[in-house]
Formats: C-alpha cells, structure tokens, sequence
C-alpha cells in the first residue's frame, strides 16, 4: 500500500521535573541531555524513516522492531539512532527523585530475591555493575538484565555495550531483558562530574535507581516467560 | 624473547629483559604526563582554558597513570610467563596507551589562534592540493569524517607509506591511529565529547569547524617530512 504513511516517532517527555534529580543530576544536564542529545536521535531516526524505502521497513511501527530490523540488515545509522533513541526512554524512566532513589529495592521485591540468587548478595550485583559502568572504554551503557535460559534457568546478570549497543539485539541463546540501565557516554555526566566518572556511577547506584521501574520490567519479563507456559 | 614466550618456563633472565623491553619508558621506567607546549589560556577562544586544565591535567593524566599500572602488571606477566594473563592486559595498554600517545600528538598539533599559519605552500602546501585540491577541500573532507564518529574517537590526517600521500581517518575509542591503521599521525582531532562539552554542549560540529583555526601546522609538516623519510620518500 503506497499511501502507508511511515511511523514517525515523538520525543517522549522526561517522567520528572528538569531537577528532579538534583543535586544528582542536574537540570543543565537534563536539559541538555534530553532537549538536544535524545531529541537529535529522534529526529534523526523520524528523517531516515521517511526517507525509508524499503516495504518491510516501511510497515514497522515499533521501535524495538526497527532496532532489530536495522541490526539484522547492518544498517548502522539507521540502528545508532533508533537504538539510542530507545536506550535514553529506558534510561530516563530508571531514575526518579533522590528522596526515593538508589540503594536497594525492597526485600519481597521479586528484583531483590533474583538479585541475591544470581549475585549472591545486593553488594556483587553493585561491584559488578559499577565495574561495567566505569570499564565502558569510550562512550556506552551498563545494564542489569534478566534472561532464562532454555533450560528455565532465570537470573539477571550485568553487561555494558558500546555506543548504541543495546541488550535487545541479544537473544539468541533464550530470553534477554534489560530491566535497568545507566548511560555512561561522557555526555551524561560531564557537566556535573566532569571526568569523575566513578563518582557518577556511584551516585547512581546510591541516590537515582528507579526500583519500582526495574521491578516492573522484570515482572514484565517474567510474565512474558509465562506466556510460553512457563512458572513464574 | 618474544620466541620465549611460547616456553612454558621462562628463564629468569629473559623475562626480566623481555619485560624492561616490553615496558620500555623514558624517565626511568614509568611514563609522564607532558608538559603542553602553552599556557592552559593559550588556545581561547577555540578551546578554553577549564576544558584544557580539564582535558590535560585530569583526563590525560588518567591515561598516563593507568598505563603505568598496566605495564607494571604486564612486567609480572611477562616474567611469570603467564602468556593469558599477557593477553587479558591488549585492552587496557591498547586503550591506555593509546589515549596517552594520542593526546600528547594532540598537545604538539595545536598551537595559539594567533599563531595560525594557513598551509598553503611548502611541502605540506603541496601535498594537500595534490591529494585534496586545497585547503578548505581538505577541511570540508576530514570535518565530516569527524564529525560522524559515532560515540568516542579521534579524526586524523594522516600519511599513507604506501601510497605517499596523506588522507583522513578515524579511529575509535583510543585506538592509535598508526597501530590501528598503519598511518602515520599528522595532525589530531579528539572527538571525545570531553574535548568540547564544557565549550559547546553536544555542538560537536562547532567544534570541529573552530578547531582548524588552532592546529600548528608547522608541526603537521616537520611530521610530515619525518614520515616521508622514514618511509624512504625523500
């Protein structure tokens, strides 16, 4: 159909006030990082979608389809900016006010108890996170996420990607989830923090987690295995 | 002792020489921080003076202690004859390494805005019509490879051996850009978001643009004919 009229996306909102997560981060940062950073990838990818003139392409209106469309056709300009379009949605929503924030998710939470069963204690997860984010060599992401294996085994595990790279273009061996995510493109930091990257990440762990908004993607998670007739 | 290493024992001897060799400095053993040829002032308005301070006495400075660290851990390696543990170090001395050796190429390749000498004749004058057209060709050309390097990297002229002439190139992360490429280094463009943000946000083609204003290209030719003798050109 010639008339299809391709999917064009719209910067989405931050879930908060520009300093809300002050003195953590701060609204300069916010500002820049969400008004120019995010929304540059949004139009960006919104121009080559019109542009596009593939028919597969064409009839895609989610964006975690487009990122995987663009990664199995190597189409790296077309994956960077739709990638990060959606790693900076994600990110945003993995933060909320520092009266709330960080530490540890409570202790019933279904994201504590796979914590302690796949890390041994909420402290591994923490080094092994924090290692992820500082060891990013250049600009990328650390991410806790949940996989079961085709042998039903459920854990969540850290990983870090480089630039856009994105946990979702990694299911190959079973389920891949990320719940959570922590951008460490020097963008991200550099106004409060400047080279400090180490004291960013730390203050992410401590102050700005989002634990409602990790526990809800890992129970998303955990149903969408259900769907295959798996428990819970 | 490179045949060596293949042993499953290295004698004593040659592990201590093959690590002295391998981790090979000036000043006795470790690497230093090098002093920029100009006050951290020196390049405003193109580069100011906190981002300079920053960018050299922090960021590069990091490189350089961390490539110390490395090394002493390569030295233990290397003398233990632990050849996995030798290659679990290539990522840290390659971005270490890299980031120390880039960044002192990048000192020496900038140099005060009212210094600046357009390169329009004399060796390097030459070379850039015969492999650009002219200048501004060859600005226009390397700011746009620049400017597209996705994430963390560096933009490069550089001078191809081979062919004998010079050309762009880009290189990620702290990849060294003859290591990586074969090229030789002429002149440097770091595109860390580090290198600008302080002065102009995510406006990384200002930057760019700003920053041929400042490049010393009395530098880029003595490199140059350096790299045109090594290479038996001249």
């Amino acid at each position: 159909n010639n008339d299809a009229v391709v999917q064009q996306f719209e910067l989405p909102p931050l879930p908060y006030a520009y300093d809300a997560l002050e003195p953590m981060i701060s609204s300069k940062t916010l500002n820049y990082h969400h008004d120019k950073h995010h929304a540059k990838y949004v139009n960006t990818m919104n121009s080559m979608l019109a542009a596009a003139e593939n028919d597969e392409l064409k009839s895609l209106t989610a964006l975690e389809d487009i990122i995987l469309y663009a990664h199995q056709k190597g189409n790296v300009g077309l994956f960077n900016n739709a990638a990060q379009s959606w790693n900076h949605e994600f990110y945003w929503n993995c933060m909320t006010s520092p009266k709330n924030g960080g530490g540890k998710p409570p202790k019933q939470s279904h994201v504590s108890k796979l914590i302690q069963s796949s890390f041994g204690s909420h402290d591994e997860f923490v080094k092994q996170f924090t290692n992820a984010g500082n060891t990013a060599f250049g600009s990328g992401w650390a991410w806790l996420c949940y996989t079961s294996t085709p042998d039903n085994n459920k854990k969540l595990f850290v990983t870090k990607t480089i630039g856009a790279g994105t946990p979702l273009t990694d299911n190959d061996n079973g389920v891949v989830v990320p719940i959570l995510t922590m951008d460490v493109w020097e963008h991200a930091y550099y106004l409060d923090y400047q080279n400090a990257r180490p004291t960013y990440t730390e203050t992410f762990l401590n102050k700005l987690v989002n634990w409602d908004f990790v526990e809800s993607n890992l129970k998303k998670a955990m149903k969408m295995n259900d769907d295959k007739g798996e428990e819970l | 002792a490179a045949a060596n290493l293949r042993s499953s024992a290295l004698p004593d001897k040659v592990a201590k020489s093959a690590a002295a060799y391998l981790s090979a400095a000036p000043s006795g053993g470790k690497h230093e921080l090098p002093d920029l040829p100009y006050d951290y002032a020196a390049l405003e308005p193109v580069v100011s003076a906190e981002t300079m301070e920053l960018h050299h006495s922090k960021h590069h400075n990091t490189y350089v202690t961390n490539l110390n660290a490395s090394l002493e851990k390569l030295d233990a390696a290397v003398s233990a004859g632990d050849v996995s543990g030798i290659i679990a170090l290539q990522g840290a001395l390659k971005f270490n390494g890299g980031g120390h050796v880039n960044h002192t190429l990048f000192w020496e390749n900038l140099a005060a805005p009212e210094a600046f000498k357009a390169p329009t004749d004399g060796a390097l004058g030459d070379m850039i019509k015969c492999c650009f057209g002219d200048f501004d060709k060859m600005k226009a050309e390397l700011s746009a490879q620049t400017i597209a390097v996705q994430g963390s990297g560096w933009g490069w002229l550089g001078y191809n051996p081979k062919t004998g002439a010079i050309e762009g190139a880009t290189c990620a992360n702290q990849d060294p850009l003859q290591a990586t490429t074969g090229l030789v280094p002429l002149a440097g463009i770091d595109v860390w978001e580090h290198a600008y943000y302080v002065d102009y946000r995510n406006v990384r083609p200002n930057y760019v643009n700003a920053i041929w204003d400042i490049i010393n290209w009395d530098v880029v030719e003595a490199r140059l004919l350096a790299a045109q003798k090594a290479a038996g050109k001249i």
